[in-house]
């Protein structure tokens, strides 16, 4: 479960996120809307432990994130994979040292089993055998499927995901979300993804919540979500340029 | 005008506080991850290569040079005096003492540092040290100790390499050019030479090696804005491990000429 509680941050006295609170239930799957730069990457790296509150606080499984100390931050993080908007392959390293990261850091896994949980992980991807590549010689919808795999090879309790399918081919985003819903339904992995792509939304969601100036402005079933008359949800998932969220805009322009 | 001068002053040393902050934060993280299991030989190895080995080249040739440039220098001088004898006594002290230790001190920030801030300022940008630290692993363990590590091992090793072939070069210098036998230019050499002076200049590049890693990983780690973020943070890093170096020299030559005299 995870828990997050009247969050406010600011950047430079910019107001991110404003008093914003939702919960994600255990094997949920909840995916977060809302326009570019409105601070859903920021929520998330909150979820993970990488940014600190200025207020609010967000609990995983009972356990306040932002108040851990390092080994349990630690022991929390390894039931966390986070899947980041631009792949964050490491340069350094070959396709297979970047998905087996987890596991060569943490455990004292072998090497040929570590090369099994790979291929496993690059399999339900679609890119068997590339281990031997560098992230420079992948694309870039293969780097946010590398990456992916990354997640999933430690296989963890929950999977932050940022923008999964922004910039993929139709066919390989459906891919990608047919496995968010595979591990959903046969592992029971909770999910949170945040995605302007809301073909994508409705088909993997349990949930949708929709965040707008810092705060969760509705949330719910895809179906409620569809069927809101909430003009500024409306306005977003039928992707209109004029509407209320504009016209705020142009009027502080 | 003036106003405003003072306001981008204060904001200047507001600037260098915080970056003496950072870096002294940075520094302690670093000790304490770097004495605390478990411990990462690959990456320790893989960093002495990088930082020491690759850089036995550049600091051979700027070593020789300067050696042969100092013996041709002090020979001006010493001429007119007739003492050109001594140019070995006096290129041997200011090249262990002094020359040695910053020459490859600055040849390393130049070469190691930019490229160790140019590394991490690019992982930086590119979320992948938000992605170590997702993955339960320490950035300062992962990153900067094994860096810290190789840099303050090397430097005085490079130091030590570099004073000889600076010697070597002034050698060369005095006995083919200037007439010195060999034999005589030897013996002032280690004459004038004692424990303290090479103890001095390695425990100053000790120093240095730190510096030079603790900066390029603070700049590389605070870099912002893409690629434009990380040329800044390369030169700003480059910069300011020159004048903390010469700080530091400045420092640790006074320190010990006044305690340890």
């Amino acid at each position: 479960m995870i828990e997050i509680q009247n969050l406010v941050k600011r950047f430079n006295n910019i107001l991110v996120l404003n008093d914003l609170s939702l919960n994600i239930r255990t094997g949920q799957t909840c995916v977060i809307i809302g326009r570019s730069g409105c601070g859903k990457s920021v929520l998330l790296k909150h979820i993970v432990g990488l940014i600190k509150p200025d207020k609010g606080r967000i609990l995983v499984d009972d356990k306040e994130v932002a108040v851990l100390k390092e080994l349990e931050l630690a022991a929390l993080r390894a039931k966390i994979s986070m899947v980041f908007q631009g792949g964050a392959l490491f340069d350094s390293m070959n396709v297979t040292e970047n998905v087996g990261f987890g596991l060569i850091e943490h455990t004292n896994i072998k090497d040929d089993e570590l090369i099994e949980r790979v291929e496993e992980s690059l399999s339900m991807v679609g890119l068997g055998g590339i281990g031997n590549l560098a992230p420079s010689e992948l694309s870039g919808g293969m780097k946010k499927r590398v990456a992916l795999a990354r997640a999933i090879c430690l296989k963890p309790e929950i999977i932050l995901y940022d923008e999964p399918t922004t910039g993929l081919d139709p066919i390989t985003a459906d891919s990608i979300n047919e496995l968010i819903r595979f591990l959903h339904d046969k592992l029971k992995v909770t999910s949170v993804v945040v995605t302007h792509d809301m073909k994508s939304a409705y088909r993997i969601a349990d949930k949708i919540a929709m965040m707008y100036k810092g705060k969760i402005i509705l949330e719910g079933t895809p179906a409620e979500i569809q069927n809101t008359d909430n003009p500024i949800v409306q306005q977003f998932i039928n992707g209109i340029s004029k509407g209320p969220i504009t016209e705020a805009i142009d009027t502080f322009k | 005008m003036l106003m405003l001068f003072f306001i981008d002053l204060g904001r200047k040393v507001l600037s260098f506080m915080y970056f003496i902050g950072g870096l002294a934060n940075l520094a302690v993280q670093t000790v304490y991850s770097s004495l605390k299991p478990p411990f990462k030989y690959e990456q320790i190895i893989v960093q002495l290569k990088k930082a020491g080995y690759d850089s036995f080249p550049i600091v051979s040739v700027v070593a020789f040079f300067i050696g042969c440039i100092f013996a041709l220098q002090s020979a001006y001088f010493m001429q007119k005096l007739g003492s050109e004898m001594y140019i070995a006594s006096l290129v041997a002290l200011a090249i262990v003492r002094e020359l040695g230790p910053v020459m490859t001190a600055l040849v390393v920030a130049g070469r190691v540092g930019a490229s160790i801030t140019a590394e991490l300022g690019s992982m930086q940008v590119t979320e992948q040290i938000d992605a170590l630290e997702a993955m339960a692993t320490n950035p300062v363990k992962y990153l900067v100790v094994p860096r810290f590590v190789a840099l303050s091992i090397m430097l005085p090793i490079l130091t030590l390499y570099a004073n000889i072939i600076g010697i070597i070069g002034s050698y060369l210098i005095c006995v083919f050019k200037l007439g010195i036998s060999s034999s005589m230019y030897m013996n002032i050499t280690f004459d004038s030479l004692i424990y303290k002076d090479l103890f001095s200049g390695l425990f100053k590049a000790w120093i240095f090696g730190m510096l030079i890693a603790l900066i390029s990983c603070h700049e590389g780690f605070n870099v912002t804005g893409g690629a434009e973020g990380v040329g800044k943070a390369t030169t700003r890093s480059v910069v300011l491990t020159f004048i903390m170096i010469i700080a530091a020299d400045c420092f640790f030559t006074a320190m010990f000429y006044f305690i340890l005299p």
